[in-house]
This record gives structure tokens, sequence and C-alpha cells, in this order.
């Protein structure tokens, strides 16, 4: 049986459980006698800047953003320095197709956020953060706002929250309609008032980040989960998780949405399956039947088969103990998704159900992918436009095999020869439909079956 | 003529400065705050932008150019978008679609001839637990079906 968490969702259900006093009422539930407001913050705000990263690692948080990296390790990059201030960036530039978890938090528990802000800037030692929001979330910037205000009357944030002489403030910056400003050099860009291009790294962020001065960058649901984990001791977090002893602690923002009866967000404890999180969570795929197959985490992360057995025969091999099972029974972790060929992402699965056609699929996202590509590397500007014309080409039926091919060629040419990120998170995908999915693409290129067909809706 | 902020605006621009240590930092939100005045970013705008934040007018047309919510052009008085994405395309994104255009009349990207509404197809807007959806200028409208989109319509034209 499923056990749902409730740490950040638990003011969810509860009227206007984003003000200041739903949340003191939602965390004096969950952790006992009331505090005065904010108490992970003002038990941090006792503690020095090496005990809050010794203790941040601990929780073994794993970027929430889709690359996984470390949260505390993050954190312990960050070197004091007197000539130079330091900044938190936390990025709620959600936007990677498949996504809708970030935002729920901020249209509904925005008080986790600005708590979780304040105990990361004096782990990072920063006076400053900023929250980056994609400007068509305009609810969640008004919650944030809102959120921020109450915090400033409260004396929670200013000059001395929680009677120490370090200031801490929080701001919302707005973005203008750019996936590729959730990468987070584009991002610090964006937020100096520049094209949202990515920089070449290094120097990584945490030497020069922001305003040319070291930056901590965290995804919004990372920072949001840091006030659970210190009010439960972060070693105790850790361990809710079913794969704590890979270092992938604590719970997380699960989401379902495409042919699924109840799509939704649902929080649990990492290491989830995503049979739990179709058939447990999600109710389903739709009309009962089958699974074509499944996105895991965001547009980025590569397709698995409904019907896909893990192979690993080796004794060595870290997916061993699922040897033979089928992948929607391994637990949904950063390493474990990436040993099982794809990746864990955002965590939130797009289910596509028997009777969608996966070359209409990959159109789709082909085209996304096309329209995003910030244009500053040629391979990935001009390979994400191939891709997506070539995959056109074959659903019109006016392709040869050897363009099907080529496709091929063109991603794994894209790799790795890109400034950031994105071109990785367009080939890998692209790779992941083509590989799993041959037979329906060359049935297009055979003339066996026409785009008039091909559905993305089913039933 | 050239443009200005009105006073309410400017307050808010003051707001914003004190936020930042640079004034470039406030490019894109002031680009907001203009757009909301003017209703889309012409060089009037940009030289304005430039100006104030003293900054070279190319990099704010640069700013510009570079992302997607600023209108280069005069658009209608409400702007609707369409997601067109796949989770949003598998749950009937497509239909959506051609309701808005066959209600409206137009294609994405058109404004109708009464100058109200302008129509677009946007890129994942992280919805994508509650599809089909549609913003209409800022609000989400979530779990659509082609009727509901019909009166959404319905109430924007004859407003």
């Amino acid at each position: 049986m499923l056990t749902r968490s409730e740490f950040l969702t638990k003011v969810y259900p509860v009227e206007e459980g984003w003000t200041f006093a739903a949340y003191e009422r939602a965390q004096t539930a969950l952790f006992g006698a009331a505090s005065g407001g904010y108490r992970a913050a003002r038990k941090a705000a006792a503690m020095s800047q090496a005990d809050i990263v010794a203790e941040a690692k601990k929780a073994n948080i794993r970027g929430r953003g889709g690359a996984g990296f470390p949260m505390g390790v993050k954190w312990g990059f960050m070197r004091p320095s007197a000539a130079k201030p330091a900044y938190l960036v936390v990025n709620a530039d959600e936007g990677e197709p498949g996504t809708h978890k970030d935002r729920t938090i901020m249209e509904r528990n925005p008080h986790a956020v600005i708590e979780g802000c304040i105990i990361a800037c004096y782990g990072i030692g920063a006076h400053v953060a900023y929250i980056y929001v994609r400007d068509e979330l305009h609810l969640s910037k008004t919650r944030l706002e809102g959120a921020i205000a109450e915090a400033r009357a409260l004396g929670h944030l200013g000059k001395a929250p929680f009677g120490r002489d370090y200031p801490v403030d929080v701001f919302v910056h707005t973005g203008a309609g750019a996936y590729i400003c959730g990468e987070e050099t584009a991002l610090l860009n964006s937020l100096e008032g520049r094209r949202g291009e990515p920089r070449l790294k290094p120097p990584f962020p945490a030497q020069a980040g922001a305003f040319g001065c070291p930056t901590t960058v965290n995804n919004l649901e990372t920072i949001a989960l840091v006030p659970t984990a210190f009010n439960l001791g972060c070693a105790q977090f850790s361990e809710l998780s079913a794969l704590h002893k890979l270092g992938d602690g604590g719970v997380r923002l699960y989401g379902v949405n495409g042919h699924v009866k109840k799509p939704g967000v649902y929080e649990l404890h990492v290491g989830v399956t995503l049979r739990e999180l179709i058939y447990d969570l999600g109710g389903g795929v739709l009309d009962d039947r089958g699974l074509l197959g499944v996105i895991p985490g965001g547009s980025s992360t590569p397709v698995l088969r409904g019907d896909e057995v893990i192979h690993a025969p080796d004794e060595a091999s870290p997916m061993h103990q699922w040897h033979g099972q089928s992948v929607l029974d391994v637990p949904m972790g950063v390493d474990t998704m990436r040993a099982a060929g794809s990746m864990v992402g955002t965590c939130c699965a797009t289910v596509m159900a028997v009777g969608t056609c996966p070359v209409l699929a990959m159109e789709n996202l082909m085209a996304f992918y096309h329209h995003e590509s910030c244009g500053q590397c040629t391979p990935c500007r001009e390979g994400s436009a191939w891709i997506h014309r070539i995959v056109s080409k074959i659903l019109d039926g006016r392709a040869t095999m050897d363009e099907l091919d080529s496709l091929h060629e063109i991603a794994n040419n894209v790799m790795g020869n890109t400034i950031c990120a994105f071109g990785d998170g367009m080939a890998m995908p692209a790779l992941g439909f083509l590989k799993k999915f041959r037979r329906d693409f060359e049935a297009y290129v055979r003339g066996e079956r026409k785009r008039a067909d091909a559905r993305l809706v089913v039933g | 003529m050239t443009f200005a902020l009105t006073s309410e605006r400017e307050r808010e621009l003051e707001a914003l400065l004190a936020k930042y240590p640079t004034r470039t930092a406030a490019c894109i939100p002031l680009l907001h705050l203009c757009q909301a005045q003017h209703g889309h970013i012409d060089d009037e705008v940009v030289e304005f932008v430039a100006a104030r934040l003293e900054m070279p007018p190319a990099e704010v047309k640069g700013a510009v150019t570079f992302y997607g919510l600023f209108n280069q052009r005069p658009s209608g008085k409400h702007q609707v978008w369409v997601c067109k994405t796949l989770p949003c395309a598998l749950r009937g994104a497509g239909d959506i679609l051609k309701q808005c255009e066959h209600k409206l009349g137009i294609h994405p990207g058109e404004t109708t001839a009464d100058g109200k509404v302008t129509l677009r197809t946007a890129e994942c807007l992280a919805s994508c637990g509650t599809a089909p959806m549609i913003q209409v200028d800022g609000e989400y409208f979530e779990n659509l079906t082609p009727e509901r989109v019909d009166e959404i319509l319905t109430r924007l034209t004859t407003s």
C-alpha cells in the first residue's frame, strides 16, 4: 500500500493555505509546539554556516530541477568572500514539457519557499535571494509576493530576522517566455537583464554567478523541501526515501499527466515506481488501455516503452536486482533511472496509451525544441530544426530510409557539442523515440501508415 | 511623441530598481511595465528603457527580440494562448485550438478584425496535470472542453 507524504502538500487542500497562519498551523501539526513562526529558519539562525551545510548534506536532496545534483554539496561550493556578496537564485522557470509541480508549491505553499530561502541564505552566506519565476505564472508570482510581504511584516525577512544580526531579503524576478532561461547560466543572464543565452562554464555560478558574484542556483522544489528536512533532522528526512542508501533522500513531488485517469501532483517518498505512479496514483491508463510508453520526468528524459524489461545479467551491475523485471518496477531515483536508460528528471511522468502515434509525439516535442533553442550554438540551432523537419517529412510520407537514419547522426552530433545541456536534452529524447519505436518510423517511410491516421488523443 | 510611463508606473520602476545591485537587471521587468501600458514594444519604448537604465539601445532591443512574450507589433486587446505541447496535445489541445480558430475566425498569430483578440499557440505552460488549457490575459483556464472554450471566448468577445 502506497502511503502519501504530506509535508509540502499538507496546506494544499486548506482554505487560504498559502497564508502564513495556515502554514504555521500545518507546521505545528507536523512538528509539534508552536514556535513563533518559521521554526526551521529560527533553528538555522542559531547555527554556523559550516554546520548548516554539513546538516544539509545529510538530507541527500538531489536537485529537483532535473539534473539531480546533491543540494548540500552545491551549497558547500560557496566560499565566503569579503570582496563580493553572495546570492541565492531560485529557479522557478518551470517550463519543461510535462512538468507541473513547482507551480503548485508557489500557488499553494509559498511560505515553504520563503523559509527555505532564509535557511539557504544562511547556508551559503547570502543576504539576498532572487526567485526567478516565468512570467506566465501570474498567480504564482502573486502568492510569492504575498508570502514575502507577510514574512517582512513579521520581521522574518529584513534587517535582523530571528534576532540575528544578519539581513535576509527575498525578491521575485520575472522572465519573459523563454524555456532556455531554466538553464542556470541563461537564467543568470536573464536576471541581469540580458538575452537568456547560456554561459560557458567554468566559471561555475559558485565562482562567478549573478552580477559576477558567487551564486547558488537551486530548483524551487529543492528549496521548498529544506524547512521539512531541517524540522525533521536532515538524516531522518533522508531516511524517508526508499533510495536513501544510494544517496537519494527524502520526499518529493511526483506529477503524472497525459493518458491517465487521475492526472495530478502527489507527494511521496523518493523511490516510488513508475507502475505505482501510473496505476496507483494516476488511477491507470485511460479506458484501461495498454501502456505504449512513458516519459518519466519531463520531455528531455528519454521515453521508456510500457513493455520494456531490464536487462542486467551482470551481478556487478547496479540494476542486477531488477534483471528480467519490467522497467515500471524500478524505484524512481536519479541513479536508478539513469541506469535504466533514461532520467528521473523532474519526476513528472507523461503517459502515452496504446493507440498514440510515437512519431507524432516526437514531432510535437521536436517542434518545441526547434522553437526554444536559443540559437547560440550551431549544432543545437541547426540540429533541432533539421530533426524537426525530417520527422515532419517522415510523417508526411516524403522521407527515405537514409533520412530516417540521418536523424541518429544529427542527434549524435548535437550531443556534447553545445555550451549548455539543452542540446543533449533535445538529442537524448530524439534518440530515445528512434530507438524504442523504430518500426513506427519505418512504417511511415514505407508508406504503410499515413499522417491523417496518426493520433495523440486516444479513445 | 516620445514614450513615458504614468506616474504610478514610475513609482513601480523606482521599487524595481531598489531590488537589484545594477540598473540593467531591471530591464525585463521594466519592459513588462512598458508593455502593460503601451501594448507592445516599439523603438520609442526601447529608447526610453535604454535611457532610464543607462543601457545601449541595441542591448535592450536584443532582449526584446529574444523573449517570446514581448510584442514587437501592436496586438489585440485580449491575448489568448493555447498550449499545444505534448501533455496538452495528448488530452485534446488540437480540438481546443480548432475551437478557438473557429470561434474567432483567425489562425494563431492573427488578431480579430475588431482588434479585440490575438490568438497564439504556447509551448508548455506548466499545467500538464490539468490539461488541456488556455491562458487568457494572464489567467489560466484548465481541464477544458471545446464547449467550455466556447463560453470563455463568448464572454471575452462580448465584454
